[in-house]
């Protein structure tokens, strides 16, 4: 069974992506189970989705903690353990990250046995519009590493799973996935349909007997006001929203009311300062303001 | 046409499929897929319903069974909380003998609040008269509502029927589908014979009755029981109609592999089909081990599960529910139901797990199968294990300093 984890962030398409590839192998006859895995919804947040395939009926349901091949839209999600990117990576396990670095810093930083390829990113990543075509390029990439998806299974998936979006879309997709999909072809086959079995079944279960504790600590209570604080839920920011002070108006309340995270503060002055420590960089500010005054700028960037 | 489609999409096909007339609607996460899918048709203009939406599950279900008791056919959906808070209606409906179906998203129960799938919220329901049918793929919830319209509408029955899909693991799960032709359909499932339902405003007739004295409220419960065990026989020829049109065959009760198995797992919904992967490791490893999966949950077919259960020298009873102070829901109920069959009965061993969508390991059901055997050696089952594992218990730990809640054991246990 080829069993497949996509992780990225919330908006960057890995739902997107799962199920493109879902549907190529649909269309190459596999059997085919793919799902996202989500939990407060939000741009930024980390997210992932897997699929699995197999050409006989699948019982396997979850996440998958055994994955053949991991797919890294996102390379600043590896450093963030919620993310849980490298969960259940094994030797075999194929890891596809797309990154401005090359393999071997990744091979090296992450010490990985098994085979590192790179979605080579470039400078322009990170504005709003190639970050949207990330997913097809990711799955278009991963169709190619499993060598058994064909790319005309790839077309045929994108156009089923894009057309309804209109405009340039599916043209776009297209064109970024095929170079995806080229840039994977020395790679073509690398992740193999796993048939091992393992001989002795392993029933080393760790099970305790959970003890009864005082209910003044076993409630669901959270005792401290500053767990929102303490997280730096920053780090989860693609895309970050400046402030354009010449051009804001000073109403002072529409960003910093809509801010879902309480991110914006309004100074004494009058003026919106947003909390880039906080700030998940959902871009609701950007959407509220009337005046048009915050701007949208790749998080990587240098502006 | 077969096509890649999820337990929430497959549901509003199950709908569409019947031709429903009516659908009350109030969204909820995991169930609104559904009704947003229905709702997308209906604007597109591909199928037509007259579609509600009320401003909470209470008065959806109430529109539900109105609407059920003029005779036109009703479907709907909530999950979780939204089933709760429907409950009242839901006794009360069942009571007026109205038909409809209801698709429920199982998610756990606050306190504390979750997104993730566990039985708590359709179990709470198991009293209240409706029917369940619990599945356990996303082809099966499309099947599944066809069967319940029909089961459903039975003039032997006419009860509401819940079909029940786990969310996240259905809900949002896409697996190749058959979706059937809507002319094949409607040979199956023809057009609702409202059997004299035609509840009209302009011919008032008072369904919502108060009766004082028990007599004539015993009566009236107990044939709302006698008709739910009816329903036995009508879920079998209504599968076995459904298998015929379909070529897909459902049993009240599913046996995975369990004919010369001496260790069972009993399970409902989309974890057994886990179960069923590990039950073939276990196979090629040379253990007789199968998978017992009640589809039919209300009326309980405990016939059949006592013609599964014959021979069978442990059953594992995986519960994905508790209920606080006596443990998991289905071990009692198997309990109950084998009392009076002869020696030698089965051990029922109970394990918890899957509470709030917490994933079950191969590891895991291997080791259950274990314990199993070796309590069908002795004799007696092992106290009811909860499944926790030492690093879930450190997960925790770390969660509740992050809270600041103050640590009182210390060390694991």
């Amino acid at each position: 069974m080829y069993r497949i984890r996509f992780h990225g962030r919330g908006g960057q398409g890995m739902k997107t992506a799962s199920r493109i590839l879902g549907t190529a192998f649909f269309f190459e006859g596999f059997e085919v189970q793919d799902a996202p895995r989500y939990g407060a919804e939000r741009r930024g947040a980390p997210i992932f989705a897997y699929v699995r395939a197999d050409r006989k009926t699948i019982f396997e349901r979850g996440v998958i903690n055994n994955p053949g091949l991991i797919i890294v839209a996102d390379d600043s999600l590896v450093g963030i353990p919620a993310a849980g990117v490298l969960h259940g990576i094994g030797t075999d396990t194929v890891v596809l990250i797309h990154s401005r670095e090359h393999a071997e810093v990744w091979q090296n930083r992450l010490n990985l046995k098994g085979v590192l390829c790179i979605l080579p990113a470039t400078e322009e990543d990170g504005s709003l519009r190639t970050w949207r075509t990330i997913g097809a390029a990711c799955s278009a990439a991963a169709a190619q590493l499993t060598g058994v998806v064909s790319w005309d299974a790839v077309v045929a998936s994108l156009t089923e799973e894009l057309s309804g979006l209109g405009g340039n879309w599916l043209a776009e997709n297209l064109a970024r996935a095929q170079w995806a999909y080229d840039q994977m072809s020395p790679f073509s086959g690398c992740v193999e349909l796993e048939t091992k079995e393992t001989a002795a079944l392993s029933t080393s279960v760790d099970w305790i007997d959970l003890p009864c504790e005082e209910a003044q600590w076993a409630a669901p209570a959270i005792h401290t006001g500053k767990t929102s604080e303490q997280a730096e839920t920053g780090l989860w920011r693609t895309l970050r929203p400046v402030i354009d002070s010449e051009r804001c108006k000073g109403c002072w309340w529409l960003c910093s009311t809509f801010c879902p995270d309480g991110a914006i503060q309004v100074d004494t002055a009058g003026r919106p300062q947003i909390d880039y420590a906080h700030c998940k960089g959902c871009l609701v500010c950007v959407a509220q303001c009337p005046a048009h005054a915050i701007d949208v700028h790749p998080e990587h960037s240098t502006e | 046409m077969r096509a890649m489609i999820t337990g929430n999409q497959a549901a509003a096909w199950g709908a569409r499929l019947a031709a429903i007339d009516y659908l009350p609607a109030f969204p909820i996460t995991p169930q609104t897929e559904i009704i947003e899918t229905i709702a997308q048709w209906v604007e597109n203009g591909e199928f037509a319903c007259r579609m509600v939406t009320l401003e909470s599950e209470h008065s959806m279900i109430t529109a539900a069974g109105a609407a059920a008791a003029t005779g036109v056919r009703v479907f709907s959906a909530t999950s979780s909380q939204g089933l709760l808070y429907a409950m009242e209606m839901l006794y009360t409906v069942a009571g007026w003998r109205a038909p409809f179906v209801l698709a429920n998203v199982s998610r756990g129960l606050a306190s504390p609040i979750t997104l993730e799938p566990d039985h708590n919220d359709v179990l709470a329901a198991r009293d209240c008269g409706f029917l369940q049918l619990h599945c356990a793929t996303c082809q099966e919830v499309l099947d599944a509502v066809l069967i319940a319209y029909r089961l459903a509408e039975d003039a032997q029955v006419r009860l509401p029927v819940i079909v029940n899909l786990d969310g996240f693991y259905l809900s949002f799960t896409r697996e190749p589908v058959q979706i059937p032709a809507i002319h094949q359909v409607s040979k199956f499932l023809p057009p609702f014979d409202s059997l004299g339902l035609k509840f009209r405003a302009g011919k008032p007739l008072s369904d919502a009755m108060a009766v004082l004295g028990g007599t004539p409220y015993s009566y009236f419960r107990y044939q709302n029981h006698l008709a739910a065990m009816r329903a036995v026989n009508a879920f079998t020829s209504s599968a076995k109609a459904f298998g015929d049109a379909f070529g897909r065959h459902y049993q009240a009760i599913e046996a995975y592999r369990c004919d010369d198995a001496d260790v069972v797992f009993l399970m409902i919904g989309s974890f057994a089909t886990k179960a069923k992967a590990a039950v073939d490791r276990l196979r090629k490893a040379g253990q007789s081990v199968g998978l017992v999966r009640p589809f039919l949950l209300r009326p309980f077919p405990v016939d059949d599960l006592r013609k599964i259960l014959d021979g069978k020298r442990g059953v594992a009873v995986v519960d994905q529910n508790l209920s606080p102070g006596t443990g998991g829901i289905l071990h009692k109920e198997l309990a109950a139901h084998l009392y009076d069959v002869p020696d030698p009965r089965p051990v029922l061993v109970s394990f918890v797990g899957g509470l709030g969508g917490r994933d079950i390991s191969n590891d895991e059901f291997y080791a259950m199968a274990d314990v199993t055997r070796e309590a069908s050696e002795q004799g007696r089952p092992p106290p009811p294990r909860l499944l926790f594992t030492r690093q879930d218990w450190r997960e925790m730990r770390k969660l509740q300093a992050i809270a600041h809640a103050r640590q009182s054991g210390g060390a694991a246990p």
